[in-house]
């Protein structure tokens, strides 16, 4: 009995330990933010790395998921007699939950993996100590451009992916399910607030920080040779996942709570 | 030039370095030999600041290297890596250059170009070398960048971590006859950690033998041969029998 409490109470431990560290690395890494020397050219590469390249991914992912929104909505509406409110339910849903939810987990299988096995690499491959040696801070150099790319960049493909996701409604509402293209239109623009969209676009920038953060956290603390980069890879895209719905959830309740 | 006075160093339950006291004198290429594992890369890597001794001083140019600004400290240092740790993203010259493109020691982007083809000639490669990126090359280029690299500022001071380990003889050969020449010729200090005997000899003024955490035994290159250290003949000669055990 003494052991299974003792196990738990080490597990427990661990997982704090485990928290406190990422929330230190997050926090160094914001607090690079106000000390130059800043690397711009490594931010603008991140950015085209993370942003431009996951626009295909993000795009179809919201087009299909769009869809597929509209024919359930319209299933489900029917059987209330309330298949009018396709357009707006479809529009709500995207730009407040699935753009931001859907994106972020598309970067976060696309990004936080790249980024945590290149880093593992780096630091399985002694890059990270050559760095040092050269006088550039790892930090500075290789977690601050992807995490302030990241934070930039996926709110933007979340935008996008709100308007490819709108579309994909539109089109099977309009194609399949026989809606009128203008008024389906016009119940879109009606029932959509401001509120709707930025709020989306916030989380999106929380779980931009989130991706890159787990990705760079998991690099920098990945173990030696395949083994340790591939496991850092794993921990980056379950960990940043998983964060993601969690704040997801807080963020919900902060926004929409009643 | 540097001193290091009882250095201890502690991962988890192992004992690393248990007391290590070494001087390396200005201008003079010191080489640390010793098996696997007898803590030759941490040694190192605690002068670099990239490991903190548990206890100890390490002194560089009669500095504690806590007392001086890291950025400055670096500055006077060129490190080869064993694998060349050359970054994959960028080409060449850029990873020749990479001191001088930021930082202190930031040249305009041509004359960074300029040092970095003069430096890679240096080193015994081409200019067109410089535009190819590290992937594209085999081993032995690789290090001879790596070289590059870490001679690109003119450093007071430079690390070799098993420069010749994974090349043939040849290779081998043409990298230790380039640590002497570039050593020489700068009048920089080397520490070099191998435990290839014939880089021992043709790079090395001063050799240290480190086992189990200290130094067993340094002196001139010259004496090695002669020292009548029971660790060092072992190591030296290849002996399965002896203190070090073959198995550790």
């Amino acid at each position: 009995m003494t052991r299974f409490l003792a196990s738990i109470g080490r597990a427990v431990l661990s997982a704090l330990a485990s928290v406190g560290s990422v929330a230190l690395f997050a926090l160094e890494t914001v607090s690079h933010l106000f000390r130059p020397p800043f690397y711009g050219r490594e931010f603008w590469h991140a950015l085209i790395q993370i942003g431009w390249l996951s626009l295909p991914v993000v795009g179809l992912t919201a087009f299909f998921t769009g869809g597929a929104l509209a024919l359930q909505i319209f299933a489900g509406g029917s059987r209330y007699g309330a298949e009018a409110v396709v357009p707006s339910i479809v529009a709500i849903g995207m730009v407040r939950e699935l753009g931001p939810v859907l994106g972020g987990l598309m970067v976060a299988a696309r990004v936080a993996s790249s980024i945590a096995a290149e880093i593992g690499t780096m630091k399985v491959t002694e890059q990270i100590d050559a760095l040092v040696t050269l006088s550039t801070n790892p930090m500075k150099y290789l977690t601050l451009p992807r995490v302030l790319a990241a934070t930039i960049a996926v709110p933007v493909l979340v935008a996008v992916g709100d308007s490819v996701g709108i579309m994909g409604g539109y089109l099977v509402g309009v194609n399949r399910l026989d809606f009128n293209s203008a008024t389906y239109l016009k119940n879109t623009v009606d029932f959509l607030e401001t509120w709707d969209i930025t709020s989306g676009l916030f989380k999106g920038a929380a779980f931009g920080f989130i991706v890159a953060t787990m990705g760079c956290y998991h690099g920098m603390q990945s173990g030696r040779g395949a083994q340790g980069v591939g496991a850092a890879t794993k921990s980056a895209v379950v960990s940043a996942s998983v964060l993601i719905f969690a704040a997801n959830y807080i963020l919900t309740e902060l926004f929409f709570a009643a | 030039m540097i001193e290091l006075r009882d250095i201890h160093k502690t991962f988890g339950s192992n004992h690393v370095l248990r007391g290590v006291n070494l001087s390396i004198p200005k201008g003079s290429s010191m080489v640390i030999i010793g098996g696997s594992g007898t803590g030759k890369s941490v040694t190192l890597k605690c002068i670099l600041g990239l490991v903190t001794p548990d206890q100890g001083q390490i002194l560089v140019g009669g500095q504690n290297v806590e007392d001086v600004s890291r950025d400055a400290f670096l500055a006077r240092f060129g490190m080869l890596f064993q694998g060349a740790a050359l970054f994959d993203s960028i080409p060449v010259w850029q990873n020749v250059a990479f001191r001088l493109m930021r930082g202190a020691l930031k040249r305009p982007k041509a004359e960074a170009r300029e040092i970095a083809i003069e430096k890679l000639r240096r080193v015994g490669l081409k200019p067109e070398v410089a535009d190819k990126f590290p992937a594209e090359l085999s081993g032995g280029m690789q290090k001879r960048v790596g070289l590059a690299r870490a001679i690109a500022a003119d450093p007071e001071i430079i690390f070799f971590d098993e420069p010749t380990t994974g090349l043939d003889p040849i290779m081998s050969g043409v990298i230790n006859d380039l640590i002497r020449e570039i050593v020489t010729e700068m009048g920089a200090t080397a520490l070099t950690i191998t435990h290839d005997m014939t880089s021992v000899r043709a790079i090395a003024d001063n050799v240290a033998m480190l086992h189990d955490g200290v130094v067993k035994w340094t002196g001139a290159v010259n004496d090695m041969d002669t020292s009548g250290d029971p660790y060092v003949d072992q190591f030296i000669h290849g002996r399965a029998e002896g203190p070090i055990a073959a198995v550790r």
